[in-house]
């Protein structure tokens, strides 16, 4: 029991650029921008005064919270990962536990950078003015980092593991991973692997101060996030939230669930910050060597991989990070697989980023298409010299294809990279 | 404020904390905010909280840590109103 096969059979999304399924899909397919400008980041004298956020109607976040829930919730981050989470978990047409029995079968790994920042600075706002008192019960569940994952394991009634993993913005495919390994050595049945981040400038306002965002583009928001290309100066803050359910393939068959694809293995690991990696730059042998394992474990050969899902964010390393996937890979400028990033059209999602692209990657394998790049119609030589321009598409490409690698690299050095293949009823 | 009063305005306070619609129905003296009308504990806090919004009193730790039933919470309410007033 102990080497299970594992599927994903659920898939729910709160991205900038659609916050259902059918909707994210279209807009991914069509590279619909969900970057906007945000008069709040202008008014406080932002660099960056563009970002992306889910839009969310108060009747659709209504469906997911009870009205005592909803006075006094402030975490954009759980409204994100909850409306996810439960959405896949729909979408795999599995039910919430009874009221008196929790599911042991069922767990998740729904991972957050931070939680409920809103609700943190209202929270010391109201100790620094003497009201501690006056709190309430509802600070520690909306900033624990584990909140969004409690939240969701109360609503479906989960009785596995529970937990709120963090790795930066490698968080998400950490998650997958960390949910795959769980199923296939039996210990679980059903995982929701999902990541959250919030939105605001509480939290987008350290990267601003690190200049690691774009001050070029406040007036063409949608222009804004420019993975890949000759004019890009920084990435686009983001956020929102993607979740999976993760299922043993046995379970699966067993109760006659649709298989969107099949997650072949995967790796996590470390620069270590030696080298040339640091806090916030990757160091290149180890983005090479995490590759390199996923591929080993999902006992894949690289030429096996067609479409690759990169991290790219639109700041100087993207053409570093082509160059790392060439190495691992073994491919020349010609054989390299197609490539692509979801950043250019919802920005960089930081913590949830991982897994709003896992999902966008689950629908092209499924459904048979690659999405377009965005914003790269001028792209950096520094890329074009590594693999060729036809490997970097800008429309829409339609074709089945078996087997996608995705990988996140997050601050700290950290690394994560899966490798997905499509299921064919077998 | 009579106690009739103050029970009909702590049922409205405590609308949202229970799911026990019977039981806050028929609310009185009696009633027991986790037993009857099965508050989640966390929120008491809340309730408590509310109330002193509701009437413009401020509640001191010890009295918070009775208020566990609508008797004792009338009764400390009953009290603060009197506090106030006079």
């Amino acid at each position: 029991m102990n080497n299970q096969r594992v599927v994903i059979t659920g898939l729910g999304i709160c991205a900038p650029n659609g916050t259902t399924i059918p909707e994210f899909t279209e807009a991914i397919k069509n590279g619909t921008s969900g970057i906007a400008h945000q008069a709040d980041l202008e008014a406080l004298g932002f660099s960056c005064q563009i970002a992306g956020k889910p839009k969310l109607s108060d009747d659709r976040i209504e469906q997911y919270f009870s009205p005592l829930e909803l006075r006094s919730l402030n975490s954009t981050g759980i409204i994100y990962g909850v409306i996810a989470g439960l959405d896949a978990w729909k979408d795999a047409g599995l039910e919430r536990a009874n009221d008196d029995m929790p599911d042991w079968d069922s767990g998740t790994f729904f991972g957050t950078g931070t939680s409920g920042i809103d609700k943190f600075r209202w929270a010391i706002n109201k100790i620094d003015d003497m009201e501690i008192r006056k709190l309430g019960s509802t600070v520690v569940v909306q900033t624990m980092a584990s909140g969004v994952s409690a939240l969701i394991s109360g609503k479906l009634g989960l009785g596995n593991q529970v937990s709120t993993n963090s790795s930066a913005c490698a968080t998400g495919v950490e998650s997958l991973l960390l949910a795959y390994e769980r199923i296939k050595s039996g210990k679980a049945k059903h995982m929701l692997a999902g990541s959250t981040s919030d939105s605001g400038p509480y939290i987008w306002g350290g990267f601003d101060a690190m200049k690691v965002c774009t001050f070029k583009h406040n007036h063409e928001p949608e222009k804004g996030s420019r993975p890949l290309s000759l004019t890009a100066s920084g990435f686009v803050p983001g956020s929102g939230a993607g979740a999976l359910v993760l299922e043993s393939l046995e379970s699966a068959q067993a109760r006659k669930a649709k298989i969107y694809a099949e997650v072949l293995g995967g790796e996590v690991n470390s620069g270590g910050q030696r080298g040339l990696g640091t806090m916030t730059a990757p160091n290149p042998l180890a983005v090479q060597r995490c590759i390199k394992k996923a591929i080993e474990n999902a006992g894949i050969t690289a030429s096996e991989i067609e479409v690759v899902n990169g991290h790219l964010t639109a700041t100087t390393k993207d053409a570093l990070e082509i160059e790392n996937w060439k190495i691992a890979l073994g491919s020349t400028a010609d054989n390299f697989p197609y490539i692509n990033t979801l950043k250019g059209m919802i920005g960089h999602c930081i913590s949830a980023a991982g897994s709003i692209e896992c999902v966008a990657s689950v629908l092209q394998l499924a459904k048979g298409f690659i999405f377009p790049n965005v914003n790269c119609e001028d792209l950096n030589p520094d890329v074009t010299t590594l693999i060729n321009e036809n490997r970097i598409p800008q429309m829409l490409v339609n074709k089945q294809f078996n087997i996608l690698a995705k990988a996140s690299f997050g601050f700290g050095d950290v690394n994560a990279c899966i490798i997905l293949k499509k299921y064919n009823n077998e | 404020m009579n106690k009739e009063e103050i029970i009909s305005e702590l049922k409205t306070i405590i609308q949202p904390y229970s799911e026990e619609a019977l039981a806050l129905e028929s609310i009185d003296e009696n009633t027991d905010f986790i037993k009857d009308l099965k508050v989640n504990s966390a929120n008491l806090v809340d309730i408590v909280l509310d109330i002193e919004e509701r009437f413009k009193i401020e509640i001191d730790n010890d009295s918070m840590a009775k208020m566990l039933n609508i008797k004792s919470t009338v009764e400390i309410i009953e009290n603060k109103l009197q506090v106030n007033g006079g």
